[in-house]
């Protein structure tokens, strides 16, 4: 028999009575914990950003642009935003950052959203941490029980998020205009703007549950031409989901940052006409 | 003794390809409790690696096609040579048999009308094949896999066991078939995973098991093909049938080494792929031989302009049957001209844009890209002929699939012999599967559930010699009997090696009377040292013991291959005599047929002039004459004798 | 051109234990770790058991892990090595261990089991069946699968969580399940059975995390989660919680 036998000390998972006697979490030699650690900490990045953002309640317009982590803003403390993303919906009672409110699906989309499940579950619970790679828990039910079963309500996240991007495409349009309203204008905001929404766009539509119902929940898609159509455009970009997750997040900080300078004063918008 | 497992079923069939699987539901399906045999994992089998397709005359892609132009592509392409009564059921049944996998749950590429799309192959006059993509071997298992499945599903809920009324026994490897006097009363096997012994009694056994290429060194078949099936109807009194008959493909890969042998598909010289040796020249025109001349083009030029305008230009001679490019190709790597790895070149790069090259050939792409680090859309493959399949096999009723002699002995599928006659046509295989298949498991359940009088009863003395057999090669060590000087046993890996190399070069792809008589000495020799093949450790999962007791198969049907290629003077499909280079119609209904020489199945060391094996000349039947009738008569002149015509 | 040796570990054991044994062996341009595991047998360990059969990435028995990553064996080039780098072999680790590289992948075969077949559309006889291929594609997809476990392997849902192996079918099986439902003549549903709910109920689809293991190691390159178990997860939501197409489907089935 082998040199240097291990007993089995049958403390479950791989090291389960029956399998082979290794200890050895695992035997990658590869830098495994890279992929993980480099999302945990692009995660934790944008979180530190966005709640700070979130909650500053301040600096978020500069006409004609208003930051997308406050639109559609919704309480009456809103800046005043001329033909903006304004509605008075919840009154006075609300004192806190109105961005608040409407964070909340856009976050809702992006966690229960089946890319950055899978970017969370491994970069923050370990879970596993890369393949192959024992993971510390003891018990496991996955997705079965809740809290996590409430995952399975990612498209009605999906819906919002496009009520979400049809805002921030109302405001990517109104950013055609000068500081006075005039329109047929631009600046280096509207590029920003145009890039953020179309990012935006091609994050939500790349979404798994958009595949679904567009057309993956059909049996006979020679039935259907246009939304078989419609399923395979989506499939393609589905396959660059991970890439646009990111993509439109980075975006996303970005317009509200670049927002954030020009309110702040620190920057001043260049204007092309 | 160390038998710890008997159980009785119905039907044993022994193989999980193609034919073993539709052998055991169709068996099932008929009432009998079925046991699969398999030396794999279920689902393994070597059928996963059929690509182009099942060969059925559905006439979905051209409505003229039927079950007798069919037929008349079969008779062709083994040279008359053929059991023409198994053609003749093959083309007929090959449709429903495919059809009957639809509802079995097989998605086939699909016609723009949504019927099963039918694909080109060589010889075959329409487009036949039922495929997908090129993995249609795979697909014809799972199904059959997933079929056994569900009966199992069945029975579980009928009697709350899944394996009530068919078992498969997987990585399980028979030795030995047992007798009640004539008749089959059961098999012996080994559980590879343990090492124990079992029997499981049966009235009816189905051999399935395939082929022999392990016995060449350059073979596209997988470790199973050690011949188990030919070699257990030998020993159980049943005779092979033309077993000179081993198809040679010309175009296995040959570089790298641990991929030696594996297929390049015939597609990639039917979409523009051309052959050239060391000096740069495309070979194959001087290869072209006579009653081909007029079909092949003579020019480089006009081979070129085919591919365009095949109306008017002839075909480029890379296109040439199967034996005659394999030829071609050994005879310039013989003359020196061949590639640094010992084949040729086989070159699309020059020929075709790397983006059609992907597209049209996928799998090649990638099976060169992964495993040769070769990208053939830059640069030139090396190819060389590898030993494919073996038309020569258990000698059977055409309509039973039951093997001579030994009744309740059933024999489907490459292990089968006469279907293809001298050479087989490419789709030909899948569809020989899953007719003949079922027609075993059939006849089979029919015998065993038929039985008048008691079953046959396993007799105590076959099972102990059996298990005293397979566990000799623990006890190799020491001197053998009569001895005086004790030797260290044989290794058993380089006896299978010196095998394969024996094969490869003397009884190969060209033959010549001098070097096959060397094989059968050489042979002789290495019956005496497997003999004495011995291995470290114990039964468990132990694969030099499973090799020790696998070369008495190899030994066994190699010398069959020697003996029959020795004795056939002429050429035909998949046997070339160097010696005697034409076909000759004197030889068209003559089989030759392998007997042990000691009929009481032992297996002595015998000298190699007498060997292990007997041969018999054997007449044919002559082909029905309505069936003679589909062919012209100028046609049928090349093939048969003045007297075959005439009556 | 040129040959070298390489160090080798391999676990050599039974069930009852055992460890990485040492090995120095010769390794030729262009081989694979197959390759040497036979040297190693042919050579130095005639008795090292090992699981194989195609050789060439179609039959998928020679599964094993390689420096810690679940691979085939054959599909494996030794020039993905350095030569300085010693390159470990292990049995796969989520299944009981035989003996040496060869695993008891029987909960493969016992899942199989308990994915209820497909039910042929009791109207059609053989050879009336019709199918687009844009229809049979997505199905196809999943067909291609060799069974080679590795992604029932590296799974974590039972790689490390062995009680949960009753409960999961793992993603080959659960993608068997989506193969059949998308199936376009299945007749399941005629006969009462709704794949969709038993992907979650009785397959255990709600274990999937989808951290997409089964997809990175697939040899076929499946894309085993995208593909087969989010649409399926979709699917189950569709049954199980959505209230439109709940609400709808009641109404539907009074009405009918």
């Amino acid at each position: 028999m082998a040199t240097g036998t291990e007993p089995h000390l049958n403390s479950g998972g791989v090291r389960t009575g029956t399998r082979a006697a290794i200890d050895a979490p695992h035997l990658r030699t590869d830098r495994w914990w890279l992929a993980p650690a480099v999302t945990a900490a692009g995660l934790l990045a944008f979180i530190v950003y966005s709640t700070w953002r979130a909650f500053a309640n301040a600096d978020y317009y500069s006409a004609p642009y208003v930051s997308p982590f406050y639109s559609p803003c919704v309480a009456e403390n809103c800046k005043n935003m001329p033909s903006g993303p304004n509605a008075d919906i919840f009154g006075s009672w609300w004192a806190i950052s109105p961005a608040i409110i409407i964070l909340i699906f856009p976050l809702g989309f992006r966690l229960t959203c089946y890319y950055y499940r899978k970017a969370y579950y491994r970069g923050f619970w370990a879970s596993p941490p890369a393949c192959a790679v024992a993971e510390p828990h003891k018990k496991y039910s996955g997705e079965t029980r809740f809290p996590l079963i409430l995952q399975n309500i990612h498209r009605y996240f999906f819906y919002a998020a496009i009520l979400v991007a049809l805002v921030l495409t109302y405001d990517t349009v109104l950013s055609f205009r000068d500081t006075d309203e005039n329109w047929g204008h631009m600046g280096l905001g509207t590029v920003v703007f145009l890039i953020n929404i179309a990012l935006i766009w091609a994050y939500t539509i790349s979404c798994h549950s958009c595949r679904h119902i567009v057309g993956g929940k059909l049996k006979h898609f020679s039935k259907h031409p246009v939304r078989y159509k419609a399923w395979q455009f989506v499939g393609k970009l589905n396959a660059r989901h991970m890439l646009l997750a990111w993509a439109s997040l980075v975006s996303v900080a970005v317009a509200d940052f670049y927002v954030y300078l020009l309110a702040s004063g620190a920057f001043d918008d260049p204007r092309f006409f | 003794m160390s038998v710890v497992d008997r159980q009785e079923w119905d039907v044993v069939v022994v193989g999980a390809g193609g034919a073993g699987l539709r052998a055991a539901i169709e068996a099932r399906e008929r009432g009998a409790r079925t046991a699969v045999i398999c030396k794999s994992l279920f689902g393994k089998a070597h059928t996963v690696m059929a690509e182009g397709g099942i060969a059925a005359s559905m006439g979905n892609a051209n409505p003229h096609d039927n079950w007798q132009v069919h037929f008349r592509d079969t008779m062709r392409g083994g040279k008359f040579l053929n059991q023409w009564r198994m053609a003749e059921l093959h083309a007929q049944e090959a449709p429903q048999r495919v059809w009957e996998l639809e509802t079995w749950g097989a998605l086939f590429d699909r016609t723009k009308d949504g019927k099963i799309s039918q694909r080109n192959f060589g010889g075959h006059e329409y487009p036949r094949l039922a495929h997908v993509g090129d993995r249609t071997g795979l697909e014809l298992i799972r199904t059959l896999q997933q079929k056994i499945v569900s009966l199992q599903q069945e029975d579980k809920k009928e009697t709350g066991d899944y394996e009530s009324r068919l078992k498969v026994f997987q990585e399980c490897t028979v030795t030995r078939i047992l007798k009640d006097g004539s008749r089959v009363s059961g098999v012996f096997a080994y559980e590879r995973e343990t090492g124990r012994f079992m029997v499981l009694e049966a009235p009816s056994v189905v051999l399935a098991t395939g082929g022999i290429g392990k016995s060449f060194k350059v073979t596209s078949n997988s470790w199973e093909y050690t011949g188990d099936g030919h070699a257990l109807a030998l020993l159980a009194g049943a005779p092979l049938l033309n077993m000179e008959f081993v198809q040679f493909h010309p175009t296995g890969m040959v570089w790298p080494p641990s991929v030696k042998g594996i297929l390049v598909t015939e597609s990639v010289r039917g979409d523009g792929g051309v052959l050239r040796n060391s000096e740069d020249k495309r070979f194959m025109f001087d290869y072209i031989p006579d009653v081909f001349k007029e079909k092949y083009a003579e020019s480089e030029e006009e081979a070129d302009r085919w591919y365009e305008d095949p109306e008017n230009n002839r075909r480029p001679p890379e296109l040439l049957p199967r034996d005659e490019v394999a030829r071609a190709i050994n005879s310039e790597v013989k003359a020196g001209r061949g590639s640094p790895h010992g084949g040729v070149f086989l070159d699309v790069s020059t020929r075709m844009p790397a983006e059609i090259i992907k597209r049209r050939l996928p799998s090649m792409y990638h099976q060169f890209k992964e495993l040769a680090d070769v990208d053939i859309t830059a640069e030139a493959m090396e190819v060389g002929p590898t030993c494919h399949y073996v038309m020569g096999g258990i000698a059977v009723d055409s309509d039973s699939a039951a093997a001579r002699g030994v009744p309740g002995l059933f024999a489907a599928g490459e292990v089968a012999g006469g279907m293809h006659g001298s050479n087989r046509l490419g789709g030909n295989s899948l569809s020989d599967l899953l007719v003949f298949g079922r027609r075993a498991g059939w006849h089979a359940a029919e015998y065993a559930t038929g039985l008048t009088d008691a079953r046959p009863q396993v007799d105590e003395v076959e099972v102990d010699t059996a298990a005293a057999e397979a566990l000799r090669p623990f006890s190799a060590e020491g001197p053998a009997p009569g001895e005086d000087d004790a030797r260290p046993p044989e290794n058993p890996y380089s006896v299978h090696q010196e095998l394969q190399q024996t094969m490869n070069d003397l009884v190969g792809i060209i033959r010549r009377e001098g070097e096959m008589e060397q094989a059968l000495e050489k042979l002789a020799d290495l019956r005496v040292r497997a003999r004495r093949a011995g291995v470290e450790g114990h039964r468990q999962f132990n694969p030099g013991w499973h090799l020790a007791l696998d070369l008495r198969n190899m030994l066994l049907v190699s010398e069959c291959v020697a003996r029959a290629a020795l004795e056939r003077t002429e050429s035909r499909g998949g046997h070339t005599r160097e010696d005697h280079p034409t076909m000759e119609r004197k030889w068209r209904n003559i089989n030759l047929l392998c007997r042990l020489t000691d009929p009481t199945g032992g297996l002595a060391a015998t000298d190699p002039v007498r060997g292990q094996i007997a041969l018999t000349r054997e007449t044919t039947e002559p082909i029905r004459a309505d069936l003679l009738a589909l062919f012209e008569k100028e046609e049928l002149v090349k093939y048969l004798a003045e007297e075959e015509l005439y009556e | 051109m040129s040959s070298y040796k390489a160090r080798f570990k391999v676990w050599r054991g039974d069930v009852k234990g055992g460890g990485l044994e040492d090995f120095e062996v010769e390794v030729n341009d262009g081989e694979v770790v197959l390759d040497i595991i036979h040297r190693l047998q042919a050579t130095q360990a005639p008795d090292l058991a090992v699981r194989w059969n195609c050789k060439a990435g179609k039959c998928g028995s020679c599964s094993a892990e390689i420096n810690g990553r679940p691979r085939l064996m054959c599909m494996t080039r030794m020039s993905v090595f350095t030569r300085e780098e010693t390159i470990t072999v292990t049995p796969l680790r989520a299944f009981p261990v035989v003996r040496d590289l060869v695993t008891d992948v029987g909960f493969n075969y016992q899942k199989a089991r308990e994915v209820p077949a497909f039910v042929p559309p009791a109207e059609l006889a053989p050879g009336e069946y019709r199918m687009m291929q844009e229809d049979v594609d997505r199905s196809q997809e999943f067909r291609k699968c060799i069974e080679c476990f590795l992604c029932q392997d590296t799974c974590h849902v039972v790689r490390d969580h062995e009680e949960n192996k009753p409960a999961f079918a793992g993603p080959r099986f659960l993608m068997r399940v989506a193969e059949l439902d998308m199936h376009p003549l299945d007749a399941a549903s005629d006969s009462g059975l709704d794949r969709k709910k038993t992907a979650q109920d009785e397959h255990g689809l709600g274990y999937c995390n989808i951290t997409k293991c089964c997809t990175e190691v697939c040899p076929e390159g499946i894309k085993i989660t995208d593909n087969a178990l989010i649409p399926l997860k979709e699917r189950a939501v569709d049954r199980k919680y959505d209230p439109l197409v709940w609400l709808g489907s009641k109404i539907r089935r009074r009405s009918s």
